[in-house]
This record gives structure tokens, C-alpha cells and sequence, in this order.
């Protein structure tokens, strides 16, 4: 009997063995499956966009880059417009957000007393959480306004070519490309610097979390050792702190810059959307992600197809970005050996 | 004298740039400051209760009530397909991929997709579900609340992705060794035991999804496209509170403007309650969220 139900106990275990083996089998697959789709979903975006921008690509070839012209009434499209709005933009947003969120970084790491840096921290950061439509209505409502009334007077009389008062301001006159990079007869606020200021308040919260973030991870000991040779807290900072955590500061920045490349509602509402290139940053102009929003709707046919087309070096572009973003970031973890 | 006029230099060069980063924060909350303000200012004087009884306001007395019902079902839609996706995928990337070279390049990859536009993930679900669906009904574009709910679910599911990752792999491997040497399959260990023990750090990551689309427009825009009516139907056009917003901003009405700064209010507080309350846990967790 005991030697019966010994042998009928082997055959069970051994299927149960199966049964398991078989499940994880099956259980992996299908996690394995879920995480593919997060690679489908990227290849997807890019090759839905390229499929549908084929027609643009294979009709004007290279020259959809190029050419400036963008007239849906006679079917012709480049992407010069859109391409050097997105770039002026995001470059703009870096040129003041690197700077202040260098800024904010240093002062929460060292200069600010220990109570203070959470609710400061938690406040920059809230800035990241606010959605993105409701920065285009501040921008359109309020701040671009406010830069009419207060601030483009001031840029066009002492940096612009083309001043209310007729006369030339020093600037213009001695410096190449200011006076035309300043000089407007736009009225309205709503202009490509404008959009640029908005994007730069966006990116801050980002660039920022991660500069601190970094700062962080520098060696107590080497900092105390520069304190201890007499240095000042700048000279730490930026003799000691900085060049140890380069690469992910770096890093940090294109971070931002692929937010700011990419961001749509914010933009849209500020940018002025004007298919037209000027030198003079006070100007409306527009930007891939603002035409995409603004012309995708009504479009048919080969706009439609350009506007794919801008969708696909637009998507390149910030892949491109994201990627030297996060190898950069990864080189100090691995310095850290995580 | 020479040495003392340096040390005077290096002090100088010290407080002007330690002064400097005290004036960039205050420019960075200057400005969160400012922009809180307005909505508040503009938004809370153009709410009542018509806002949230009536639909659309291009008629009488109108309100925000469908585009509330419909970023609701939206929002859920987007939660409900990216949530599980999410948890399985992180979980595989924590568990079984977890330093394998296919598994470093999707955690990669879905720090990629954390940050890519939203507008072209919008154009992407364009081409894969509307264009097709208007494909079986002859000619009729087919925008729908469905397409809508998935361009949100794309965008929700790196955050899910990248939280149950990390949630997954502070759980001490003390806990996999011991359930492993009871004979437990690992399907069995991975649902009843990995993820109910990281449950709260989940649901913090999908808390702070909702939070990220429950305040975005571009991927809505040729989606769920918008509708003036009331629908609970996902086959149907969508409305949703963000691109209300947008629409009534573009109009040149200011009585249309004041009840799109009071649909800001209600999104703005929604998302900052929801993302305060999920970065409140997640710092407890010590985990970084970029």
C-alpha cells in the first residue's frame, strides 16, 4: 500500500513541477511582451510618422528642408520655418534656464539654511507639475502683455534697429546682428522670444532637480578638503562640484532641451504662428510642434503629409537629444558604481 | 598688501555669486508665484455651478460639463490600458531583465519615452486607430475617446513602467530567496508577494500618471478631437477639460476666455494636489522622479 501511494505522489509532484515550469514559461512571455510595446510604441511613433510624411519626403526631397515657403494654397511646403522656430525656441529656453537653474542648484546645496531647502525644492519643482496648456494661457493673457507694455519698449530703444523714437541705439549701430535680431514693428507681445522666456520658466524645474540632484553626490570629502585649503564656497562650486558631476550637468541640460524641443500647448498660444522667417527674435514666428497643432486639423493630402514629415524630424531630433541625455546621465551613476 | 587685496577679490567674487543664486531662485518662484496667482485670481471668479451642470459654453448659460464627464472617462480610459501594461513591463525589467542587455535598453528606452513629445505620440495614434477605424466606416473620420484614451495611456506608461522598476528593486531579495525555497513558482512570487509588498509605490507611480495626462492637450488634439455635447460613449468624439481650455482661449470672447481660466483652475488643482500627494510618498521612498 505505502509503496503504491509512494509512486502515485512522484507522478503528481513531477506534473506540478511541469505545470509550474510551464506557467513562468508563459508568465515571462507576456511580461517580456508588455515591455517590447514600450520599444514598439517608439518605433511605431517613428515609423507611423515617417509613413505618413513619405509623400512630402519623396515630392520635395531634400528641399522640404530648406526651402522657407509654406503655402498651403499652392500646395508647396518646407520645413525651414517651423525647424528654425523649434531651435530659436529651445535655444532661447537654454540660454536662460541653464543660468537660473544653475542658480537655484547652487543656492539649495549650499547656500541656503537646512530649513529652508525642502519647501524652496518642493515649490521649484511644482513649477514641472503645472500643466502645460495652462502656461500658454499665463503666456498669452498675462506675460506676453506684460512684455509689450514694459519690456520690448526698453529691448527695441537700446538694443533694436528700428526704435519707436527713430533714433538708432548704440547697440545696434556697433554690434552686428543685434539691432536686427531686436527690431520689430510687431505690436504684440506674442513672439518667438516670448515663447522662448515661457519655455525657459517649463525647463527650469528640470534642469534644475537634476543639477541638485548631482551636486549632491560630490564626495564629502573633497569638498571639505578644498575648504580646509582655504577655498570660498564659489570657488568649491566651481572648482570642485562642477567639473566632478560635468557630464551629468550636461546631461541635465539636454534634458531640458527635449522638453523644450518638443513642448506643443505652451508655444502654440505664445508663438504668434507666423510662417515667416525673420532675424528679429521680437517677431511671431512658428515652431514644428505649433504648426503640427495649429494646421493637422483642417489639413489633406500633401500638407497633411508635411506635417507628418515635420512630426518625424521633429521626433529624431528629440530622440537624438534625450539619448545624449541620459547616456550623459549615466556616466556619473556608473562613476558612483550603481 | 597685494595678498590681502586677492583675499578682498576672492570674497567679493564669493558673495556676488552666492547673491546671484539667491536672485535665480527668487526669479524661479517669482514666477510659479505669479502664475499661480492668476489662475487663481482669474479662475476663481468665473466659477459657479453652471460650470459644472451645463454643457458647452457656445450656447446659453453654458458650462464645463461635458469636457469634465469626458477628460474623467479619458483619464480612466489611459489608466486603465497603460496600468497593467506598465506594472508588467517594470516588473519584468526588475525581475527578469534586470541587467541583461535587452532589459538595459528598454529601461533606456522608456526614459526616452518619458520625455518625447506628446504631440507626435498623438500623430502616432492618429495613423494606428483613427486612420483605420475611418478606413471601415467609409470616410468618416473617426476620432474617438478610445484613440484619446490610448495616446494618454502611452503617455502614463513610462511613469508606471519606470516606478514599479525602481518600487520592485528596494523589495530585499531576502523575501524572493525565502517564497523561491518554499517551491513557489515564480508567477505565483512575482503577483502575490513582489508586487503586493511594493503596492504602495505603484499606485504612487499611477497616481503621478494621472497627474501627467489629466493636464495634456497635444496628443488629444487629433485623437479625441473634442465634441460640444455630452457623450459617454468612447466610440464617439471626446471632450476633455485641457483642450476646452485651449479652444476657449483661441476665442476672441472674454466671457469665453474667464470660463476657460476657470476650467485652468479646476485642472491646475486637480494636477497639483494629485502630483504633491504622490511626490509626498514617493520622497518617503526616496526614489527620483525626473
Amino acid at each position: 500500500m505505502q509503496a503504491n501511494e509512494a509512486a502515485a505522489a512522484v507522478p503528481i509532484q513531477e506534473v506540478r513541477a511541469h505545470r509550474d515550469a510551464r506557467d513562468d514559461r508563459l508568465f515571462g512571455w507576456l511580461l517580456k511582451g508588455c515591455a517590447l510595446l514600450v520599444l514598439a510604441s517608439l518605433l511605431g511613433a517613428a515609423g507611423a510618422t515617417l509613413w505618413g510624411g513619405r509623400d512630402a519626403f519623396m515630392h520635395f526631397g531634400f528641399g522640404f528642408l530648406t526651402s522657407s515657403e509654406w503655402n498651403p494654397s499652392d500646395d508647396v511646403y518646407g520645413a525651414l520655418v517651423p525647424v528654425f522656430g523649434t531651435l530659436i525656441t529651445s535655444f532661447i529656453a537654454l540660454f536662460i534656464a541653464v543660468p537660473v537653474s544653475f542658480g537655484i542648484a547652487l543656492y539649495l546645496s549650499e547656500v541656503a539654511p537646512p530649513w529652508l531647502r525642502t519647501p524652496v525644492s518642493s515649490a521649484i519643482e511644482l513649477l514641472a507639475g503645472i500643466p502645460s496648456i495652462i502656461y500658454g494661457m499665463w503666456g498669452l493673457f498675462v506675460f506676453a502683455p506684460f512684455f509689450a507694455d514694459h519690456v520690448k519698449p526698453w529691448l527695441t530703444s537700446y538694443l533694436g534697429n528700428q526704435p519707436d523714437d527713430g533714433k538708432v541705439s548704440w547697440v545696434a549701430e556697433h554690434i552686428p546682428f543685434i539691432g536686427r535680431m531686436f527690431g520689430n514693428d510687431n505690436p504684440f507681445g506674442g513672439s518667438v522670444l516670448t515663447a522662448g522666456i515661457v519655455l525657459a520658466i517649463m525647463i527650469i524645474p528640470f534642469i534644475s532637480s537634476v543639477m541638485r540632484e548631482v551636486f549632491q553626490t560630490v564626495p564629502t570629502r573633497l569638498k571639505e578638503s578644498a575648504y580646509a585649503l582655504g577655498s570660498s564656497t564659489w570657488e568649491v562650486v566651481w572648482d570642485i562640484v562642477l567639473p566632478y558631476t560635468r557630464s551629468a550637468v550636461i546631461g541635465g541640460i539636454f534634458l531640458g532641451l527635449g522638453r523644450a524641443l518638443g513642448e506643443t500647448m505652451a508655444v502654440t498660444f505664445i508663438i504668434g504662428n507666423k510662417m515667416k522667417l525673420s532675424p528679429s527674435l521680437l517677431d511671431p514666428g512658428a515652431s514644428i510642434a505649433s504648426t503640427i497643432a495649429n494646421q493637422f486639423g483642417e489639413a489633406a493630402g500633401l500638407q497633411k503629409s508635411a506635417l507628418m514629415a515635420l512630426a518625424f524630424l521633429l521626433f529624431v531630433v528629440t530622440f537624438i537629444v534625450l539619448m545624449i541625455a541620459r547616456l550623459m546621465l549615466r556616466r556619473l551613476a556608473h562613476k558612483e558604481g550603481r | 598688501m597685494k595678498s590681502s587685496s586677492l583675499y578682498l577679490r576672492r570674497r567679493i567674487k564669493n558673495v556676488v555669486a552666492l547673491g546671484l543664486s539667491s536672485v535665480a531662485t527668487l526669479i524661479g518662484l517669482i514666477f510659479l508665484a505669479w502664475i499661480l496667482w492668476e489662475t487663481l485670481r482669474q479662475g476663481i471668479g468665473a466659477i459657479n455651478w453652471n460650470l459644472f451642470s451645463k454643457i458647452s459654453v457656445y450656447r446659453e448659460n453654458g458650462g464645463l460639463a461635458n469636457a469634465m464627464v469626458g477628460s474623467l472617462i479619458l483619464d480612466l480610459l489611459g489608466i486603465a490600458i497603460a496600468t497593467p501594461i506598465g506594472v508588467l513591463a517594470g516588473t519584468w525589467l526588475a525581475e527578469y531583465a534586470n541587467r541583461t542587455k535587452l532589459g538595459e535598453t528598454i529601461r533606456f528606452l522608456n526614459d526616452i519615452l518619458l520625455s518625447a513629445p506628446s504631440i507626435v505620440l498623438g500623430l502616432f495614434v492618429y495613423t494606428i486607430v483613427v486612420l483605420p477605424t475611418t478606413a471601415l466606416t467609409h470616410g468618416d473620420t473617426t476620432f474617438s475617446g478610445l484613440a484619446g484614451g490610448i495616446a494618454l495611456a502611452l503617455i502614463a506608461l513610462p511613469v508606471i513602467v519606470r516606478t514599479t522598476d525602481e518600487m520592485l528593486r528596494l523589495v530585499p531579495s531576502t523575501l524572493r530567496e525565502a517564497a523561491l525555497s518554499l517551491g513557489i513558482p515564480q508567477w505565483k512570487l512575482t503577483l502575490q508577494i513582489l508586487i503586493r509588498a511594493s503596492r504602495s509605490g505603484i499606485i504612487t507611480g499611477v497616481l503621478l500618471a494621472l497627474a501627467r495626462i489629466s493636464g495634456e492637450t497635444a496628443p488629444l488634439l487629433f485623437t479625441a478631437f473634442g465634441n460640444n455635447f455630452l457623450t459617454f460613449n468612447p466610440m464617439d468624439k471626446m471632450p476633455s477639460l485641457p483642450q476646452a481650455i485651449y479652444e476657449y482661449t483661441k476665442d476672441p470672447d472674454p466671457a469665453i476666455n474667464a470660463i476657460a481660466w476657470a476650467g485652468a483652475f479646476v485642472v491646475t488643482m486637480f494636477v497639483l494636489a494629485l502630483s504633491l500627494i504622490s511626490r509626498l510618498i514617493l520622497s518617503r521612498n526616496k526614489v527620483s522622479h525626473d
